[in-house]
């Protein structure tokens, strides 16, 4: 009776059970993997070979390698590379700025148990389930210097249209605004998250040694929330670094007539698939791809480190 | 709970602070409702912000001349065959990543995440117009396989973590193999895990829009694209758009509302580990 003991072992069968049985941590992983590698791995190969190339016109044409020359001329582009980097840059680190703060102060104040508690979690959900293009067309109505309810309100309060979107300068500042709008949530939620999980034994400790809110935060659960922030910066800084649908939606392609919200993305998206410059386009996608790999990079070796 | 007597002035605080919250995340989309209610007049009448007679009119150019009803099934498809295929793919695949510790083909799955969607986008139309497949559903559904696939890894492999290998060794000392013990032991008990993952598979993929955008055509093109058919280079349809707008989004948003739970889980998978 021994042997029924034991956990029953591929071993112990035959032909095709035994064979898969045995096998079956590739057996299992293989289909998602070849998957993976068909639709991604080789994709990024050909972009990276494409980027070595000049070409353009149909898919289907004739391209010759040219090695780095696309590199030289996209880096020495001052007029619509280098400002579509520091729209990227700045879309991506003043998005996320605003909604690591906002919403780890909306977490905070939903971190304690209270009556209605609910209802601001549904209030919480809505932005961030809907499609984006969606939110987009909301705000670009809300937004019409004309018609739009936001000139509206500050002409309630006695401040003159603003020309929002449609302003060469005031169009990145509004994006930047959709989109803090719809992901400043999805930080509440992960904060949330981690907050909840966090002891309540240092915090009390700290109340019993006399700190105060502010003292007890700073002190003892930012410190303790760290990992978590990091995580919240991570996939929000991805995310907000490759923004299209709602700058696609509410300026159309090139990022508007001044290319005001022409960042990387939408730069790249146009030069593959308004002007078909494929070769400029990967090298673009590749310089994008490293600058994201980059950032992500520092970020979780300066966490190793114990410097955040 | 009882009642409390009297509210610490911090607990003033806190209403007032959320109410702000909630009323600036309802309100844009409340608007967004009412003005798919508006006649275009009544759209451009800002006496008529609040005050004004409900039509249909918006709605019934969406539904009856916009040819929507199609673009709704198409959405309908695509998102429902990405996720079922995403699961098929994906299952196995968590669960032999998470209890055979395989991280580094974990991580090329995740990559799929951080690569900008643009980037194969260009290999992926070379190809499948070679293969005259653009414009199909077969196309549309694989490219968003690309962000389901990896999102349903990501959820159940956190899922798999969690549950404990015991409960499969004992299945096998009954008399399972490994691989019965994995479907009739891990899988009735992942049910939520994979209802998670599906549900945000299905938000995820309906929401779509670059992919669809350059990868349908007029007869299978999704809802987040359709919804361009409102903006002209002159003019913008405002009553049309916003109908539009509502059709696409208040359907996965009321959907959301009642599986919150789940989404709030799938939304925040693997935050908290660090």
């Amino acid at each position: 009776m021994a042997s029924l003991a034991s956990p029953r072992q591929p071993g112990d069968l035959t032909g095709w059970t035994r064979w898969a049985n045995t096998h079956r941590k590739w057996l299992f992983a293989a289909p998602a993997m070849t998957f993976v590698g068909a639709l991604i791995i080789f994709p990024l190969a050909w972009t990276v070979y494409l980027s070595l190339t000049d070409a353009e016109g149909s898919v289907r044409a004739e391209s010759e390698f040219i090695g780095f020359a696309n590199y030289l001329e996209v880096l020495s582009d001052t007029d619509r590379f280098w400002p579509a980097v520091l729209r990227t840059v700045g879309f991506t680190g003043v998005a996320l700025l605003f909604e690591i703060v906002i919403g780890m102060a909306v977490a905070l104040l939903l971190w304690r148990p209270f009556r209605g508690e609910r209802w601001v979690r549904v209030a919480i959900l809505l932005p961030l389930v809907a499609t984006p293009v969606a939110v987009g067309m909301m705000w670009r109505l809300i937004f019409d210097p004309n018609i739009g309810m936001a000139n509206q309100i500050l002409g309630w309060v006695g401040i003159g249209p603003q020309p929002w979107l449609a302003g060469q300068h005031s169009a990145l500042p509004t994006t930047i605004f959709i989109d803090i709008w719809q992901w400043t949530p999805m930080v509440v939620l992960i904060l949330l998250a981690g907050l909840t999980a966090l002891s309540n034994e240092p915090d009390e400790a700290a109340r019993v040694d006399g700190a105060n809110a502010w003292q007890r935060f700073r002190h003892v659960t930012l410190p303790l929330l760290m990992p978590t922030v990091i995580v919240a910066i991570l996939l929000r800084g991805i995310d907000a670094l490759k923004t299209f649908d709602i700058l696609y939606a509410t300026k159309g392609r090139g990022g508007g007539s001044f290319h005001e919200v022409e960042t990387l993305n939408v730069y790249a998206y146009g030069l593959s698939f308004d002007y078909n410059e494929y070769g400029i386009s990967s090298t673009v996608l590749i310089i994008f791809f490293l600058i994201i790999i980059g950032s992500m990079w520092a970020l979780t070796s300066r966490r190793k480190k114990g410097a955040l | 709970m009882a009642r409390r007597k009297r509210r610490t002035p911090y607990q003033v605080f806190r209403a007032v602070a959320l109410a702000v919250v909630v009323v600036s995340l309802v309100a844009p989309l409340l608007w967004m409702v009412a003005a798919s209610f508006k006649t275009n007049v009544d759209i451009y009448d800002s006496g008529k912000a609040f005050a004004f007679t409900p039509v249909l009119e918006n709605y019934t150019k969406v539904l009856d001349q916009a040819n929507y009803l199609q673009f709704i099934g198409n959405s309908l498809w695509v998102a429902f065959a990405a996720t079922v295929l995403s699961l098929i793919l994906g299952v196995p695949a968590a669960y032999s990543m998470s209890r055979f510790n395989m991280r580094r083909s974990a991580l090329v799955v995740l990559m799929a995440r951080v690569i900008p969607g643009v980037s194969l986008l260009v290999p992926w139309y070379y190809v499948f117009s070679n293969l005259r497949l653009v414009g199909g559903f077969t196309v549309l559904i694989l490219s968003h396989m690309f962000v389901s696939l990896p999102l349903v890894v990501y959820i159940l492999m956190g899922f798999f973590d969690g549950l404990p290998e015991e409960l499969e060794e004992s299945g096998q000392v009954d008399g399972l193999t490994p691989i019965g013990a994995f479907r009739r032991i891990t899988l009735p008990l992942s049910a939520p895990g994979i209802a998670t993952a599906g549900i945000l598979s299905f938000i995820f993929s309906w929401n779509n829009f670059m992919f669809a955008l350059v990868l349908s055509g007029a007869d299978t093109k999704t809802l987040p694209v359709a919804i361009f058919d409102f903006v002209g280079y002159a003019s913008i349809d405002w009553g049309g758009l916003m109908a539009a707008s509502t059709v696409v989004t208040l359907p996965i948003m009321l959907i959301a509302l009642f599986v919150q739970k789940y989404v709030v889980s799938g939304l925040t998978a693997g935050a908290t580990k660090g």
